[in-house]
């Protein structure tokens, strides 16, 4: 049996399981509402547009954030990498940095840019910059020298050597900083709206556990998680694969 | 002399930070057009001596004259080839053969003159093929053009062949000896094969080990192609065999009080 037939009948089992406890009053709606309930509050949200206000909403913010966290986790990786005192300084805070969650950076951020966008943008900056950072300084770092002594017997040096040797020798590492970007990104995110103020998936998601909307709070649930799954294997493991591949890694 | 090696030394820091000497008093004449086997044990410091030449190492004392420029960086004069190919995977044939010259003409002719030594090394058809999609001597095979189509007046070449098997090999020695032929550039080959040395060069220099010195330097005034001369060719390795015989007894016995003083 292929893994995705598999797959698709473990999901079927479980949520037959549960449909099937939830008709049988094994638990209260309001602790565990029934899959059809789920799916119900999932269409109405989707029919009056309000889930669909928060996706967009959501991925704005995310989208901001990313970018800028890609730029600056490029810029702060290749600034590491290549200047040694900058590694004995900088370097060595960004794994103090990158092993606090971001969101416990939402105080401050409130603090200092009021209790808006800007704030769940800063934490979503903080949750992808330095996992980008460091994957850059390990890419630039592992460059194979056989390249570089290569490409220098062919009259390339400093700036050139950079961009059309070390650059793209590393791109594998970019790649994978990238993703593991969009997953700290993505979770901080999350939080951050949860503590915000919407539209967004995680204001949503608060605003419906406010009023005991058990449905919706775990319709937004799966939207959060398949997003997530999409995102993570349809786009970058094959992304990542590929480049792999090519690279010869 | 167009390639000029003079009483050159190298000392590497080994782990204690003492100076190990690898290279001692080199000197070595090689004229324009030459083709130059450098033969010797594992470790003798072949390697290092090309990676001297190319500029890729500096040298501890003495000089290296090429085409009278003294060499202190890399240079496009000397086109090199390694071990392994080298070549860059993320883009294809033609453009890791273009690589080289992207700064100093326009496109087209970067095009046109790498396809003409991909031609050479008869991989025309394989322009649009990734690296990873090339067998070991096909990859060879590119690198060699790549260091061809900048044209440089010397050809470094660190053991191309070594990590071939034994029929490809064959074919490439036959390739590379008709591209000599055909652009009459000078060649410094390394390598720890014999039989390849007697095949190609026209000069072979017998290394010693610790430190690199040269043993001996043997002219092989053989008519191309050799394999028609079997027995001359014989003579020859027999030759070189009894210098490095003497080299690689000193290495075992030196490993051997080596381990014994442990
Ligand atoms: N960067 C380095 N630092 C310290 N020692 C080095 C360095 N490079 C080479 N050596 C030493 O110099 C010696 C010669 O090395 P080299 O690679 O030139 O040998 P070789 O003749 O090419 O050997 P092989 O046939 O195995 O390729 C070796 O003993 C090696 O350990
Ligand atoms: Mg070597």
């Amino acid at each position: 049996m292929k893994p995705v037939v598999k797959r698709f009948i473990f999901i079927v089992v479980i949520l037959g399981l549960w449909e099937l406890g939830s008709r049988m009053g094994l638990w209260a709606e309001l602790i565990l509402p029934s899959p059809t309930n789920v799916a119900i509050a999932l269409f109405d949200g989707i029919q009056n547009m309000t889930l669909i206000y928060d996706l967009v909403a959501s991925f704005r913010r995310l989208a901001i954030g990313l970018v800028i966290a890609l730029v600056i986790g490029t810029g702060i990786g290749v600034l590491i990498a290549k200047s040694k005192t900058a590694d004995d300084t900088i370097g060595s805070m960004l794994l103090a940095f990158q092993s606090v969650p971001s969101i416990v950076w939402l105080p401050l951020a409130m603090m200092w840019f009021g209790l808006n966008d800007k704030a769940v943008i800063f934490v979503v900056v903080l949750g992808g910059t330095f996992v980008m950072a460091l994957n850059v300084r390990t890419g630039i770092k592992n460059v194979s020298p056989l390249y570089i002594r290569a490409a220098q017997t062919m009259g390339s040096k400093g700036i050139d050597l950079f961009i059309r040797v070390v650059f793209p020798a590393s791109i594998p590492y970019f790649v994978t900083g990238t993703r593991l970007a969009w997953a700290f990104a993505w979770r901080a995110l999350i939080a951050g709206e949860l503590l915000t103020t919407g539209p967004g998936l995680g204001y949503t998601l608060r605003y419906a556990s406010d009023f005991g909307n058990m449905s919706l709070v775990i319709g937004v649930m799966i939207i959060i998680g398949v997003i997530g799954a999409i995102v993570d294997q349809l786009i970058f493991q094959r992304i990542e694969k590929s480049v792999a591949r090519r690279w010869g890694l | 002399m167009f390639v000029s090696i003079n009483q050159l030394n190298k000392q590497f820091l080994d782990k204690d930070e003492k100076p190990t000497t690898v290279l001692k008093d080199i000197d070595l004449q090689i004229e324009k057009g030459e083709f130059v086997s450098i033969l010797g044990p594992s470790g003798c410091g072949k390697s290092t001596l090309l990676s001297i030449v190319a500029g890729l190492t500096e040298a501890t004392s003495g000089d290296i004259i090429v085409d009278g420029t003294t060499v202190k960086k890399p240079g496009k004069d000397r086109g090199m080839v390694f071990q392994q190919a080298a070549l860059f995977p993320w883009i294809n044939v033609l453009e890791n053969v273009m690589f080289p010259l992207k700064k100093e003409m326009a496109k087209e002719e970067a095009e046109a003159q790498a396809k003409k030594y991909l031609q050479m090394v008869q991989l025309g058809n394989y322009l649009n093929h990734y690296p990873h999609e090339l067998s070991g001597g096909m990859q060879q095979r590119v690198a060699i053009a790549r260091a061809l189509a900048m044209n440089p007046e010397t050809l470094l070449m660190d053991e191309p062949f070594g990590a071939l098997d034994e029929q490809t090999r064959t074919r490439l020695h036959g390739q590379l000896e008709d591209i000599w032929l055909e652009t009459k550039k000078t060649i410094l080959f390394v390598t720890h094969s014999i039989s390849e040395s007697i095949k190609l060069s026209d000069r072979i220099i017998v290394m010693g080990t610790r430190p690199g010195i040269v043993l001996t330097d043997i002219k092989v005034d053989l008519p191309r192609p050799r394999d028609q001369h079997k027995e001359e060719m014989l003579a020859i390795e027999e030759k070189i065999m009894r210098y490095l015989k003497k080299e690689i007894d000193k290495v075992v016995s030196e490993e051997l009080s080596h381990e014994a003083s442990r």
